[in-house]
């Protein structure tokens, strides 16, 4: 039983999938960092319980690290990753959904630098697709579009173009795409911009400055009163910008995080930092302001859900906390165990935790929390789920798990 | 639309080049190398990559030897085009022209990178390929082809000392030593000798300064020092007295650090400051001409300069070190040789963002320690 809250979603989802993607990708599929729109919803069930034995339809070793999330559209799961002894191998993955067969593997020479802290890498940032090419970003700052099988269409070597765009920490925004822009936001102490970058040349289509401060928020595409508009999100504002134009529509002052990135649910924008800071985007004369605040939504590492009503975050030492997402006010706070990287997946009325152990939490989606399982593959998993057609991706630095029953 | 102009351009392009007896790849591989910063270029290169993607297997040696004098970014178009080559002809059950795949990888004219990557193929095809290739490879020009010879070495050494034979295995480390460029490799090789018995002076080995001419501290509140042009950068006089911002006299002192890896802390110099940059000066006495990398890490915005003229910068602050994480890249003269290095440590008082050092060495573009006399005051 689908609720009304969950119509809307999906509908959101939808529309937001075929303006921003193109026809090609579906609200099935998971075409970029945190599935469609970039908010961790899907929605055909998906199993609640595995192990290494158990509704493990395939897992594919992996040639290298990364802490991207796989992508999927259609037949074929995408995933990047990264190797050699200072990670100047940069690897670009297609498998089938169905088998887990290497379709192909793509693979370039890091042209930026590859220092980063020892706990990120240089596939950090998560590719994003059209349903017709695959754009994979690293945090080399080396960006390649391919088609759907495996051929080159272009390639820009960003620090080649901007010398100074680099942080030694490791870069790791993913980029999203709308309509025929591929959007990265690209900020460290030198230089520091967002772009606009036509998806059919690798051209910038448009570029603004950014502050000069290292952040790693994913950019987020929400679609106000009809208009879509992406948004960044520093560490002293939230700004809205035209996707196609780049041009700056509005923004609010305030503290934020420049690691968790943004979701929106509900009409409102969830600004993760010290505390959670839900936006409402302009509407009419009302100007774009801060609605709620809750300090007790801090996260570490993984960004908020909204889902069905409720906002959650899970804290890096498995806080898991809730809160209406219309008032702010905390529903209820449960630990889990483990320590979280990943962002947490909801599904058909469930949410997913993936811990850095290896086990995910599967609870009932609601203001009560009800957990239904712990399962655990003992591997090491920072990037966030995917799920896509009734499958959860996974992803450590070694392998990456499809989990969905067998065919 | 333009897309469609330029696949149709370079198809005529193509046909006339047969016509007029050229290599047909060549105006094909002119497009790809002619792209430039921001994406120009990019959609001559990628209608000619369609075209060169359609070719069979016999083009490969080819558009591996564009490799050689492309630019980093055209030689990332030009691996994708060996890649989908290769695997069209495998996937479509032909075979790759092995024999000028091995002569490509022997000529080691070609480029590094190019070499490793007609390998990678012939590996993938025949997996008995590094016995035929690596044991000739030890002084190989290209890095990641020296690597893997190093590491077959590295493996029959770990046997030896696995059969507790301590001479062999000492000598199949040193050996190993002597032709290994990667750090993490040299740093293995150095812990498993140690445990025979044989220490390395690391410091050496890889070519570190660890003997410098230093002198602090001038101000870099916000920032300001970085880019401020201090009398040490128009010139380094030894006998020469600085003023800080205070008034106060600075002079340039000797330290020779005993810190690992030639580290430099000017904390310990000149205490726990902020906003504050200092210099660290050396005299390198080279017996000839030659290309060398000046290689240094920091966790502080830092400069290098060699015989007076700056061959790296880069502001940033606090954000991840590693060895050798910045390279400079100059011309070593015969006989004297001035390297300065400018560090310059801001603000911040988080408990991590206090270290105030540097470590820097002389090497070539392998990362092998080049020949040269630290000259003292």
């Amino acid at each position: 039983m689908v609720g009304e809250p969950m119509t809307r979603i999906l509908v959101a989802a939808i529309v937001v999938a075929s303006c921003a993607f193109g026809a090609a990708v579906h609200a099935e599929d998971s075409p970029q960092f945190r599935g469609v729109g970039g908010v961790g919803v899907a929605e055909t069930p998906l199993p609640v319980k595995w192990d290494k034995n158990e509704n493990i339809r395939w897992k594919a070793a992996l040639p290298g690290r990364g802490l991207s999330c796989p992508v999927v559209v259609g037949k074929r799961v995408f995933v990047t990753a990264c190797s050699g002894p200072d990670q100047e191998r940069l690897h670009v993955l297609c498998y089938d959904v169905a088998s887990g067969d290497k379709l192909w593997h793509r693979q370039i020479w890091a042209t930026g630098a590859t220092v980063c802290h020892q706990k990120s890498n240089m596939a950090a940032p998560t590719p994003v697709t059209d349903g017709k090419h695959i754009y994979a970003l690293f945090a080399t700052c080396d960006l390649a579009c391919y088609d759907m099988d495996g051929n080159l269409v272009w390639y820009r070597s960003l620090e080649g173009d901007y010398p100074t765009l680099v942080n030694n920490v490791g870069m790791a925004a993913s980029p999203v795409l709308w309509k025929n822009r591929f959007i990265a936001c690209l900020e460290t102490s030198g230089a520091s911009f967002a772009v606009g970058i036509d998806t059919a040349t690798g051209q910038n289509a448009w570029k603004v400055e950014r502050p000069k401060v290292i952040n790693w928020v994913t950019p987020l595409i929400i679609k106000n009163h009809g208009k879509d508009e992406v948004l960044f999100q520093g560490p002293s504002d939230v700004s809205a910008h035209d996707p196609a134009t780049g041009v700056k529509l509005w923004s609010v002052a305030g503290s934020f995080s420049t690691i968790p990135s943004p979701s929106f649910g509900d009409g409102l924008v969830m600004a993760p930092g010290g505390k959670m800071q839900a936006i409402r985007p302009p509407s009419g004369d009302d100007k774009a302001k801060i609605v709620w605040e809750n300090a007790k939504l801090a996260t570490g590492y993984s960004s908020p859900l909204v889902y069905r009503g409720l906002v959650y975050t899970i804290s890096t030492r498995g806080i898991v906390n809730c809160a209406d997402a219309l008032t702010g006010r905390t529903v209820f706070s449960q630990r889990i165990d483990g320590t979280f990287s990943a962002s947490p997946l909801a599904v058909d009325g469930k949410i997913y935790f993936v811990n850095e152990e290896g086990a995910t939490t599967v609870m009932q989606a609601g203001a009560q929390p009800k957990f239904l399982s712990v399962n655990n593959l003992g591997d090491t998993f920072l990037a966030s789920p995917a799920a896509a057609g009734g499958a959860l991706y996974l992803r450590s630095d070694n392998a990456l798990y499809c989990i969905a029953a067998k065919k | 639309m333009r897309n469609l102009c330029v696949s149709i351009a370079c198809a005529i392009i193509l046909l006339s080049s047969r016509a007029s007896g050229g290599s047909d790849l060549t105006p094909l591989l002119a497009r790809i190398k002619a792209v430039a910063s921001e994406g120009k270029g990019n959609p001559a290169a990628s209608a000619a990559l369609k075209e060169l993607i359609k070719q069979g297997p016999e083009a490969l040696p080819e558009i591996l030897g564009a490799i050689n004098d492309a630019s980093p970014q055209a030689a990332n178009w030009l691996r994708s085009a060996v890649d989908a080559v290769a695997d069209r002809a495998l996937s479509g059950g032909k075979s790759l022209p092995v024999k000028k795949l091995e002569a490509f990888v022997r000529d080691t004219r070609h480029s590094g990178q190019a070499r490793r990557l007609a390998y990678e193929w012939l590996v993938r095809i025949d997996d008995r390929t590094p016995d035929r290739f690596l044991p000739d490879m030890l002084d190989d020009p290209g890095a990641e082809l020296r690597r893997d010879a190093v590491a077959v070495v590295i493996k029959e050494a770990q046997e030896y000392f696995d059969k507790e034979q301590k001479a062999a295995a000492s000598a199949a480390y040193r050996k190993a030593l002597t032709h290994a460029r990667d750090r993490d490799q040299i740093q293995l090789i150095a812990a498993r000798l140690k445990k025979l018995g044989v220490e390395v002076d690391l410091t050496a080995h890889f070519g570190f300064i660890n003997r410098w001419q230093v002198v602090g501290s001038f101000d870099n509140k916000k920032g300001v020092g970085f880019h401020t042009v201090y009398p040490p950068e128009k010139g380094v006089d030894l006998a020469a007295v600085y003023k800080d911002k205070d008034g106060v006299a600075l002079r340039w002192q000797e330290h020779e650090t005993k810190l690992p890896l030639g580290l430099v802390d000017f904390n310990k110099i000149y205490g726990n400051l902020h906003g504050t940059t200092a210099f660290a000066f050396a005299v390198v006495t080279s017996p000839s001409e030659r290309p060398v990398e000046l290689r240094a890490s920091s966790n502080n915005a830092i400069q290098m300069f060699l015989n007076g003229k700056q061959i790296f910068g880069r502001e940033e602050y606090h954000h991840g070190t590693r060895m050798d994480q910045h390279v400079g890249k100059g011309i070593l003269r015969a006989g004297r040789n001035e390297i300065l290095v400018k560090v310059s440590q801001n603000e911040q008082t988080e408990a991590w963002a206090q270290t105030w050092t540097f470590q820097l060495r002389v090497c070539d573009h392998l990362g092998a320690a080049v020949p040269l006399v630290v000259e003292k005051k």
